[in-house]
């Protein structure tokens, strides 16, 4: 049975970083739009692997591939059940920016030509931004970027345009800012976009481990996010496409377990998604984020997306009642995720974070690779505290009070 | 902790920084940043004679890396080129009072000097490109 709300004092527990100290104090881990912590299942499911099941995958006959094998396996469909298609249209990669340099070299390359354009936006991180200007440099493709208003939000009537215009032929956005935590509505732009015939590709990478994420509804053409910002381990990511979009999409890499048959002058290549998946993947990280997954449904992802809200609203009414304080996106946390950038007076983010570290407090303090945005918002950095299931009220009260500990520090 | 770092003396140089500014007619220009934080410092050095004459910077970034840099400038204001090239981390840090800072940190106290020294091979590698090569050597900042 779910639980009706995420109980983070109790979930705390599952996760052994929070008994370290820092600085003497406890941690609280507030960094979570980067990396999350690790819960036990999941740690011990990668020790696991490696003491119970290690081998090679998809080629040798023997027991403990086979195991391995059905392993991997398992995580592909688990990480397509999660997210509602089939899984032959997962792709394994290494992270979100492998995915979109994927999507990148082996679509874009093929399926775009000189002064097409592509729509992103300036909310995007930078991976989001350079593979195209990299694409742009090598094949003519121009990038079109669509603004944000004073709030945060996306200037939909631009991007409909661009879409309407057919100035675009591809449309590649964020569909959770990294910075901002802004929501992007998605659905409605996709919609708009396949009724002009132009795929769209969602990066998920803070959306999918936030709220429920349903590619059935959503109907994206791409979506793209990484295991180690939902409770998975670093070093792998998803790249999820239709299966009949994978099949005419030429490989990324060339090398083993992609091929069907090798000859001295040519390959027929392997189906999808092993295709795209040459040498051997990351395996034991991959049966790793099938627990985060299985972590995650146990708790429920609605309730999750509520818990955040629920932190979120309390975060914001604490933070903007203090002076000289500025918070940058929504303020309605029904259309932003657990995301919180500001600045406070002339403290610059990098020694409030410096500050915060002596409480125990980890949160985030530069550019967030979204250079983009710090340009729209004529900052040179942002402070940044985002949460996920394990954060409590308490966190935020010390957090809050040590930004009032800076403010006396820095004595304004 | 936080308290030794954003000391007064810290503070002060961090709002009133010192020389800072552009520098007419300056016979070296320099510009650099650090990605990781995004502290960004130009340094502008008039030379006569082998000494600084006039040394300004313009740059934005966190209290460490502008106090430091305000500091450094009244360091090396008047000073031989041959004394300023010899200028170590461990000098920047005690001239700032940091003697403590963490890896990350420490990345921004020395930002200004590694500045000042990538200016100073750039004034030489016309002149001398022997100290030239002796400062990029002889620097662990390269």
């Amino acid at each position: 049975m779910q639980r009706s709300i995420v109980n983070s004092y109790e979930l705390r527990n599952d996760f052994p970083i929070f008994k370290k100290k820092i600085n003497g104090k406890e941690l609280v881990y507030l960094d979570n739009a980067s990396t999350t912590q690790k819960p036990y299942t999941v740690i011990k499911s990668i020790t696991d692997f490696y003491s119970n099941y290690n081998s090679n995958i998809h080629r040798a006959v023997y027991q403990l591939a086979e195991e391995a094998t059905t392993l991997y396996e398992q995580s592909r469909e688990k990480i397509a059940n999660f997210i509602n298609v089939r899984p032959e249209e997962i792709v394994f990669t290494r992270n979100t920016t492998e995915s979109i340099n994927l999507i990148a070299h082996s679509w874009a390359r093929t399926n775009l030509k000189k002064d097409d354009g592509i729509a992103i936006s300036e909310l995007e991180h930078h991976s989001n931004i350079v593979p195209w200007q990299i694409l742009s440099q090598e094949i003519g493709t121009r990038l079109e970027y669509v603004g944000i208003d004073e709030n945060g939000f996306l200037d939909l009537e631009h991007l409909i345009e661009l879409i309407s215009s057919k100035k675009v032929k591809l449309v590649s956005l964020s569909h959770m800012s990294n910075v901002l935590g802004t929501i992007v509505p998605i659905e409605r732009i996709i919609k708009i976009a396949h009724e002009n015939d132009i795929p769209v590709l969602v990066d998920g990478a803070q959306s999918v481990p936030h709220m429920p994420v349903n590619v059935k509804n959503m109907d994206c053409d791409f979506l793209v996010f990484s295991a180690h910002k939902m409770l998975g381990p670093t070093g792998v990511g998803v790249l999820y496409a239709k299966k009949e979009v994978l099949e005419k999409m030429r490989p990324f890499m060339g090398g083993g377990d992609m091929i069907k048959e090798v000859f001295k002058f040519h390959t027929n290549y392997n189906e999808v998604p092993y295709k795209f998946e040459a040498g051997t993947p990351n395996i034991a990280d991959v049966v790793g984020f099938g627990a985060a997954i299985d972590y995650l449904k146990k708790i429920g992802m609605e309730n999750i997306r509520k818990h955040e809200i629920d932190l979120t609203e309390y975060a914001l009414e604490s933070i903007l009642s203090l002076n000289h304080l500025t918070v940058y996106g929504p303020r309605d946390p029904n259309y932003r995720g657990g995301v919180i950038s500001f600045n406070i007076a002339d403290i610059h983010p990098h020694d409030l974070a410096t500050i915060m570290n002596d409480h125990g407090i980890a949160i985030r303090s530069g550019h967030h690779c979204a250079q983009v945005l710090m340009q729209r918002l004529d900052v040179p950095a942002t402070s940044r505290a985002s949460f996920y299931i394990y954060n409590t009220k308490e966190e935020i009260d010390k957090f809050v009070n040590t930004i009032k500990e800076a403010g006396r520090i820095f004595k304004i | 902790m936080s308290d030794d770092i954003y000391r007064e003396i810290i503070l002060d140089h961090y709002r009133n920084p010192r020389n800072k500014g552009k520098l007419e007619n300056a016979d070296v220009t320099v510009h650099d940043s650090n990605p990781l934080c995004g502290d960004e410092i130009d340094i502008h050095l008039k030379v006569d004679e082998g000494v600084i004459r006039d040394v300004k910077f313009e740059g934005k970034g966190c209290a460490i890396s502008q106090a430091s840099a305000s500091m450094l400038t009244e360091l090396v204001m008047g000073k031989d080129l041959d004394v300023v090239k010899d200028l170590k981390k461990e000098d920047i840090l005690e001239n700032i009072g940091l003697t403590n800072l963490g890896p990350a940190r420490i990345k921004c106290a020395l930002l200004s000097l590694k500045v000042l020294k990538v200016g100073m091979v750039k004034y030489y590698s016309e002149n001398d490109p022997k100290s030239a090569e002796q400062i990029k050597n002889e620097s662990s900042l390269y």
